[in-house]
């Protein structure tokens, strides 16, 4: 039987995503057994992160700075601006390193379901980023469901009053995917994208 | 409970990490939610679009219980998500499908009516092709939820020609003559809903008179919030048509 704040600590753990009540108490036995090792600098980077944690007043992005290191990075193309719904999609983008422009986290999708309006979304935000000048370009890097789709031609409604080129990330066949595993839907997205080889 | 049937998907709620609650329309059975193991893996994902139509098998040891979904694509409407008319379209037929039926009441019409709006929506090469389907559509999601507009004689007169308006508070048709000095109250009763051609005034008329009446009747509460992908896919329409 665990003590109380060994049980709290099981309890927190087990609350995160990915983690279960045997995974959790897997973890703690791991972090009370190497203590120096893996529990100190656990803490100190908790820690740190708590105190320094702050959302970007530019981009929306999660950061220990504001502006966020994205954003001031000076190396960074500020002609080109990526739209993603979630901060977990911007990290997904720039761990790729594909993308050398800045970024804007929209913090969500409109839902008809859940009742998200374009003012519970950093909209008005993007369109003030955009209404500044200096952008050529804004990537609307939805996710390819029915509600990120509706964003992304909301937003491209919203922007085509600006001296923006406006674009979409492509939709059809994954890397590595195989067209016999494929659904219909995503099969007819890759056969309009088509274009010639040569 | 043992369900196996074709069906309208229409929403889709994360559960837990991989799972999800997936509510579709059935002919037969209504619309049914169902838990649908790894519902959101790279998998299931596009099988679980709202507007696809897919093969669904449900198995509950009780009818209370909520129920075990396997689903299987007969048809995917992804396609349309790249146009934004069609795309706000399905949002909004979906959306308004999932808010207003309840649970395990079967509605045969309705699926009917879905499916008609959702190919029609596909096959169409512009709008205006769907967009009185869905007024009606709207229509019949009043009438089958106990709501329903009486559009075949007029309110004051009794007459059954001439009718052009529609009483906000009643439902009921009334004509110009019966509307006296009341027709500024009166909402427009568009002319495709009484045997007419459809234009788009008596569309966007058609749309006035099913929102007065679901945002009155149906939509209220938080429910009410689903009216703001509605309003997204009126704005679309009147540009379209500007």
């Amino acid at each position: 039987m665990a003590s109380p704040e060994i049980e709290a600590l099981t309890q927190a753990l087990a609350r995160l995503p990915g983690l279960g009540p045997r995974s959790a108490r897997r973890a703690v036995l791991h972090l009370l057994k190497k203590r120096e090792v893996a529990l100190a600098p656990l803490l100190r980077a908790l820690d740190a992160v708590n105190d320094k944690l702050a959302i970007c007043s530019t981009c929306g992005n999660v950061d220990t700075t504001d502006p966020c290191s994205i954003c001031a990075d000076t190396r960074r193309d500020p002609r080109l601006l990526c739209v993603v719904e979630e901060v977990s999609d911007l990290w997904a983008l720039d761990r790729s390193r594909l993308f050398p422009g800045h970024f804007h986290v929209l913090g969500g999708r409109l839902s008809a379901l859940e009742g998200i309006r374009p003012e519970d979304l950093s909209i008005d935000k993007l369109i003030a980023r955009v209404a500044v000048g200096g952008i050529d370009e804004v990537v609307l890097a939805m996710n390819a469901t029915l509600e990120g789709q509706t964003t992304a031609h909301y937003l491209a409604e919203r922007l085509e009053t600006y001296p923006v080129r406006i674009t979409q990330l492509a939709h059809g066949l994954p890397v590595g995917g195989e067209l016999d595993y494929l659904d219909e839907g995503t099969l007819a997205q890759a056969l309009r994208a088509r274009r010639p080889v040569v | 409970m043992h369900l196996s049937t074709s069906a309208i998907v229409l929403s889709l709620r994360s559960h837990g990490e991989h799972g999800a609650i997936a509510r579709l329309l059935t002919p037969e059975a209504g619309m049914q939610a169902g838990y649908v193991r790894g519902g959101r893996s790279r998998r299931l994902k596009p099988v679980l679009i709202p507007g696809n139509i897919v093969q669904a098998e449900y198995r509950a040891r009780t009818e209370e219980q909520l129920a075990q979904l396997s689903v299987e694509l007969i048809a995917s409407r992804a396609p349309l998500f790249s146009e934004a008319l069609p795309a706000a379209a399905i949002d909004w037929a979906a959306a308004l499908s999932a808010t207003a039926l309840p649970e395990g009441q079967p509605y045969p019409r309705l699926y009917d009516a879905l499916d008609g709006l959702l190919a029609a929506i596909e096959a169409a090469p512009s709008a205006k092709g769907w967009a009185a389907a869905l007024v009606r559509y709207e229509l019949l999601v009043l009438a089958e939820l106990g709501f329903g507009l009486d559009l075949t004689e007029c309110a004051a007169t009794g007459r059954r020609d001439g009718l052009v308006f529609v009483s906000p508070k009643s439902g009921r048709a009334v004509s110009g003559e019966g509307a006296g000095e009341y027709r500024d109250r009166l909402l427009p009763l568009p002319a495709f809903l009484t045997g007419g051609e459809a234009d788009w005034d008596g569309i966007f008329d058609g749309l006035r008179l099913t929102g007065h009446f679901l945002s009155r009747d149906v939509l209220i509460d938080r429910q009410s919030e689903a009216l703001a992908a509605r309003d997204r896919l009126i704005d679309r329409l009147k540009r379209v048509v500007c």
